[in-house]
């Protein structure tokens, strides 16, 4: 009985989680990103400080209506932002908080993120190509060159991590961790790091959602609640990769009085990142497609094999 | 029939439904996103047999990765919502007799190996150490001769997206 309990604790502790963390970060983008640009965002809806946007832009998503085009394949249509969203949540599952506060502990729990993280692209790329529309095309298109160039330094550096711990699972990372591999690993962590922004498709790399371009990539046709889950799997997209950057590269739960605050200091290294994710949207222009490609290609994946190198050299020093 | 046992036989059954869906469907796409849930499913399979490693390596390779890939080369090329018309019948005709014919030989090699004798799953916590130290002892001269392959098919590719001499007028 008891262990039923914990289980259902357990999940329903994700999906608060998977529900609340990417709302807290939309709202911080709204706010931060008005004052960086000397706006003050959202003042009214909730009363205070407009706390409650989100909450009524989710009423108003939920009111659209949901437009399926003519011309579209109705089946893959419908089923892309599920596909796009559930692999998010799956991945959330498996990020620790602190010792013993993580939805479902494996041996090989990096790997299961970095392979679920892998399948929610394809949720694009579907919704790309069933819209029946040229611009949501070439925005899958963009998605997927995007995602072979930055998959690789994305893997490598984690794979550095799991190197210098010995370990594949992600608490054991943690547990490996002291603060000098801030300098051994910190080359990757900023490879990781750029290189999951560009996955999510997040500013300056949002090639593939250009709107002065091609509308809005991959998402063009979509209205009502099936755009409003594309877009709250960006938002939960920032939370993973912020979680898995803080707990693989920041020490996680390390941190003054860690027995009781542990978790807390996890959280606040996640937000921190968070911030840094909105700040670099609103410092940085949009890169172009081929520039995209030669970060990847010319600077992230030689960075990334530096890195690995490093971190075989001193583990075996 | 236990509930393991059970979760196994409905994956195979995805994995080889969905399989044939991808060599019968004839919208191109469609095949291509059945074949990311066969692959799926094999993964699941490779869990309930308790290879953790090997099953996630799955899904982060070849859903992953390698559906991806499809996708774009699909999208880059030729993908029409709806169905393509069929090959002509004497291609399927070929098709249909090389692929009985790999069928024929891989039964052959594999019900030879079918037995009644029941291996106890390892439950061992360590799974990737394990993978690791045996590929890299027992498996390393296969390891390398795929990474010689791989690399063959690297240079290969770089040879063909330079173009003939003079081709593009350079």
């Amino acid at each position: 009985m008891t262990e039923i309990l914990e289980v259902l604790l357990r999940v329903v502790g994700v999906l608060a989680a998977f529900l609340l963390l990417p709302l807290l970060v939309g709202q911080t983008e709204h706010k931060v990103m008005a004052h960086m640009q000397g706006r003050v965002g959202p003042m009214y809806a909730g009363g205070f400080h407009g706390f409650a946007q989100l909450v009524a832009d989710g009423v108003k998503f939920a009111q659209k209506e949901d437009v399926l085009p003519a011309r579209a394949d109705r089946a893959v249509f419908r089923l892309a932002p599920a596909v796009a969203l559930v692999p998010y949540l799956v991945a959330l599952a498996f990020v620790p908080l602190a010792p013993g506060l993580v939805g479902v502990d494996v041996d090989a729990g990096l790997l299961v993120v970095l392979a679920v993280m892998g399948v929610g692209v394809l949720g694009a790329l579907m919704g790309g190509w069933a819209s029946g529309n040229k611009y949501a095309l070439l925005g899958g298109l963009r998605t997927a060159a995007q995602l072979m160039a930055y998959e690789l330094p994305f893997v490598l550096t984690a794979a550095s991590v799991a190197m210098a711990a010995g370990t594949l699972s992600l608490p054991g990372i943690v547990e490996a961790w002291q603060p000098w591999w801030l300098l051994w690993q910190g080359l990757g962590a900023g490879v990781f790091f750029v290189a999951g922004l560009a996955e999510l498709q997040r500013p300056p790399f949002d090639m593939p959602v250009a709107d002065s371009e091609i509308i809005f990539g991959a998402f063009t046709e979509y209205t009502g609640l099936r755009f409003a889950f594309f877009l709250l799997a960006e938002y939960a997209g920032i939370v993973l990769l912020c979680a898995l950057t803080a707990v693989l590269f920041l020490g996680g739960w390390h941190g003054p009085v860690e027995d009781a605050l542990g978790w807390l200091w996890t959280l606040l290294k996640t937000l921190a990142l968070a911030v840094l994710v909105i700040w670099l949207r609103v410092a940085y222009p949009r890169l172009r497609e081929d520039q995209l490609q030669r970060l990847a290609w010319q600077w992230l994946v030689p960075l990334a094999l530096v890195q690995l190198g490093l971190t075989g050299v001193v583990a075996l020093a | 029939m236990n509930a393991v046992e059970l979760a196994f036989a409905l994956l195979g059954a995805v994995a080889v439904g969905a399989g044939a869906l991808v060599v019968t469907t004839n919208r191109i796409v469609h095949a291509a996103l059945w074949l990311a849930v066969s692959l799926g499913a094999v993964a699941g399979m490779f869990l309930l047999l308790t290879a953790e490693l090997l099953a996630w390596v799955q899904v982060l390779i070849y859903v992953g990765a390698v559906v991806v890939l499809v996708l774009f080369a699909l999208m880059l090329t030729r993908a029409p919502i709806g169905p393509t018309p069929s090959a002509p019948a004497g291609r399927l005709a070929v098709a249909g007799a090389v692929a009985a014919g790999t069928a024929v030989v891989l039964l052959a090699a594999l019900l030879g190996t079918l037995g009644v004798e029941r291996l106890e799953l390892s439950t061992t916590t360590d799974g990737a150490r394990e993978f690791g130290t045996a590929l890299f002892s027992g498996w390393v001269l296969p390891f390398e001769v795929l990474s010689v392959l791989l690399l063959a098919a690297l240079v290969g590719a770089i040879v063909l997206s330079k173009g003939r001499r003079g081709e593009d007028g350079r």
